[in-house]
């Protein structure tokens, strides 16, 4: 069961250590994590997805709850939510799979290719992780150069009681 | 004081927290510190090693409900420190911990007795502080003093380079309340929880109370005494809530888990509504928490969320403080009754009591414990170390009015020497402080004789002698045929000539002919005084 937990905490050094250390010493999974200031520069906002059965997901909250510099815990179920994920791929192109790629960014739609030198092209994705995934999945064939990955940011859906 | 610096401040922080004594250990990074505090009432004791310095916050804050101090320096200092602390964290035991650090221009750099201490002790304390502008000193303080004592309990540290204790601090304000938006305990139950848990009272044949070491730390002793008696519920223990009922009370079945009674075991099995109080739920205590929990309606009350559901899931929940909680349940008007129930675990009380077989020419843990509790003053505190020793004196030490200590969570050996300093610091010398203890873990800690010599701690120490390290033997005894490694103790030093050498009146005991009269002369002896035991080497807890 995959869950969400959207963490804001105190935007102090060592808050984000504090935060991992709690899910490597408990054996709790990290999926993805991305942490970025808020509109209170005082707070940041640290997203997690994590994974596991109901009692963990339940003790990740409270535990993460416990945690002093930590302000506030929300959570919630990845169907429920709005997630996204900024992907950005180095690929080595030639004559011959140059027009694959082009056709894989075409059909995936969110994918653009961003800069393009003599053999190589940096492709930018905007998108679910799934489709993210995805993305790699068909560049695989072509030859990933390198990968950069912001991890999932999400919010709870606007049709969800605003808490 | 016209020129004020950091250190001033922080011992300046410690007299407002009401602090009488520290127990610590110096080195140069916390030398500043050190220096003021000799223009304070406050008393330092110079533990002999910084673990201890630990241990003795930890009884100190546990006879006192205050919170305990320990201090150290940087880089080893800190290190040694790390296993007081985590004892603390494991038990739940409100201490502060300081510790010296590096200048803050040298922090990252890996000079001379650095230690990242705050990073390496992370997991084992409720928070902690890095102390970088000399300013903060009063508000970290006051935050550190309310977050040890409050919610639940938990060790707290502060790390203060050097540079910061000597930097001058422009004016000392020592807050009257913390303002911490991201802490706030939870002390009253949910109403509709409670509802809930009286409809279940009410409704249950079978109710018993298993009591955690929280209702100690709630100070919830006699509200739990008050809750028994009224609605007729027994109550059995875990290890570290022996001592929340009087263990003589008609009403107390003992100690629950795998060294516990197997009277209390079967109370809590065949019970139909089980109330866990201020217990954690773990290993040792319920192997199989799920089988237990099978058959019945359970109520987890406990002042930390996190701890409730983490084993076992509970029917009910209740979060917050326990002396809150049961007050507010003897609010509601409902009457209970449970006779044929307490009359089955009476039954099973007399019936299910473990027969030993001693060996007449040592001395029988059983009926010794059992003579020196009827000796001991009614509010005695008795610090159990670690291992066979702890098991014993959970089963057959006596808790009138007194106190049972014992490190419980992180079973830390060499915790009842210290532990027992700490608690006879804060007691004086009206209140008998004892501290039993092995062969093994009093060689852990002996160092301590000169400390208690030094400050004039007068403690008894009772050393029981098997020549081994009798839980791990025990546990080799019965997992590998008898195929012992590393579990004898030869080479130990002479007990009698050790004491002799810390000037510590010395007595030895080697059977049960003579042991009342020995007990009676060793507790009359007014000094710290230790009496060795010698117990069968082969002698097993079950």
């Amino acid at each position: 069961m995959k869950r969400i937990y959207s963490v804001l905490v105190e935007n102090r050094s060592g808050v984000l250590c504090k935060v991992s250390g709690l899910f490597s010493r408990r054996c709790f999974n990290i999926d993805s994590l991305a942490v970025g200031e808020t509109d209170d520069p005082a707070v940041s906002v640290i997203t997690i997805v994590s994974s596991g059965d109901k009692r963990t997901i339940e003790q990740i909250e409270k535990q993460l709850n416990k945690k002093i510099d930590i302000i506030k815990v929300k959570t919630f179920d990845e169907s429920a939510s709005f997630s996204r994920e900024l992907l950005m791929v180095k690929v080595k192109y030639n004559k011959s799979n140059r027009k694959d790629i082009m056709e894989i960014c075409d059909v995936l739609k969110t994918a653009s290719i961003e800069e393009v030198s003599k053999n190589y092209m940096l492709i930018q994705m905007c998108d679910t992780p799934e489709r993210t995934a995805l993305l790699i999945q068909l560049l695989k064939s072509v030859s990933i150069v390198e990968i950069a990955r912001t991890g999932t940011l999400a919010l709870p859906k606007c049709s969800e009681t605003e808490a | 004081m016209n020129h004020m610096n950091g250190a001033d401040a922080m011992v300046k922080c410690l007299e407002k927290e009401g602090i009488k004594a520290v127990f610590g250990y110096p080195g140069v990074a916390i030398c500043p510190f050190f220096n003021s505090i000799l223009n304070s009432d406050i008393e330092s004791i110079l533990v002999r090693t910084e673990q201890n310095a630990g241990h003795a916050a930890n009884g100190y804050a546990r006879v006192t409900g205050e919170v305990g101090v320990c201090v150290a320096t940087s880089g080893p200092g800190a290190t040694n420190l790390i296993t007081g602390i985590a004892t603390a964290f494991a038990d739940s035991i409100p201490i502060v911990c300081i510790t010296g650090q590096v200048k803050s221009s040298l922090l990252g750099s890996d000079v001379f007795q650095e230690a990242d201490i705050t990073g390496a002790a992370e997991s084992f304390v409720k928070y902690s502080y890095l102390v970088k502008n000399v300013d903060e000193i009063p508000r970290v303080f006051k935050e550190a003093f309310h977050i040890a004592s409050t919610g639940r309990k938990g060790p707290v540290l502060i790390d203060v380079p050097i540079d910061i204790q000597n930097a001058s601090i422009a004016k000392f304000r020592y807050p009257e309340e913390v303002s911490l938006r991201t802490y706030k305990p939870t002390v009253n139950g949910n109403v509709v929880q409670i509802k809930k848990v009286i409809k279940e009272l009410e409704r249950a044949e079978r109710p018993i109370i298993c009591a955690g070491g929280g209702v100690l730390l709630s100070n919830a002793e006699s509200e739990l005494r008050e809750f028994s008696e009224k609605y007729h519920i027994p109550v059995v223990s875990t290890m570290m809530g022996i001592g929340a009922m009087p263990t003589e009370h008609p009403m107390y079945y003992g100690m629950v888990g795998n060294n516990g009674k197997p009277y209390a075991n079967r109370a809590m099995n065949e019970s139909d509504l089980l109330i866990v109080v201020g217990a954690r739920v773990a290993d040792r205590a319920m192997s199989q928490p799920d089988l237990i929990t099978e058959n019945k309606v359970m109520v987890h009350i406990d002042v930390d969320p996190a701890e409730i559901g983490k084993n076992v899931g509970p029917t009910i929940p209740l979060v917050g403080d326990i002396k809150h909680i049961l007050l507010d349940i003897e609010k509601h008007e409902f009457e209970c009754e449970h006779d044929l129930w307490v009359n089955t675990l009476d039954l099973y009380r007399e019936t299910m009591k473990i027969k030993r077989k001693p060996d007449r020419n040592f001395v029988d843990p059983e009926s010794f414990i059992g003579t020196l509790s009827k000796e001991l003053d009614d509010n005695a505190v008795y610090v159990a170390d670690v291992g066979q020793n702890q098991i014993w004196s959970c089963a057959y030490h006596v808790v009138k009015k007194g106190r049972f200590l014992t490190s419980g969570g992180m079973g830390t050996m060499g915790y009842s020497i210290p532990a027992a300093m700490g608690a006879k610091k804060a007691l004086g010398k009206d209140r008998q402080v004892i501290a039993v203890c092995g062969d093994g873990s009093f060689q852990m800690s002996m160092m301590e004789l000169a400390t208690v010599r030094q400050h004039d701690i007068p403690i008894k120490i009772i050393v029981f002698n098997n020549h081994y390290l009798g839980m791990v033997r025990e546990y080799q005894h019965y997992t590998y045929s008898d195929h012992y490694s590393v579990v004898d103790l030869t080479g130990s030093p002479d007990l009698e000539k050790l004491s002799s050498a810390y000037d510590v009146k010395y007595t030895r005991v080697i059977n049960m002919d003579d042991a009342a009269a020995k007990i009676r002369a060793f507790l009359d002896e007014p000094g710290t005084s230790l009496m060795e035991c010698m117990i069968d080497p082969m002698d097993l807890v079950k």
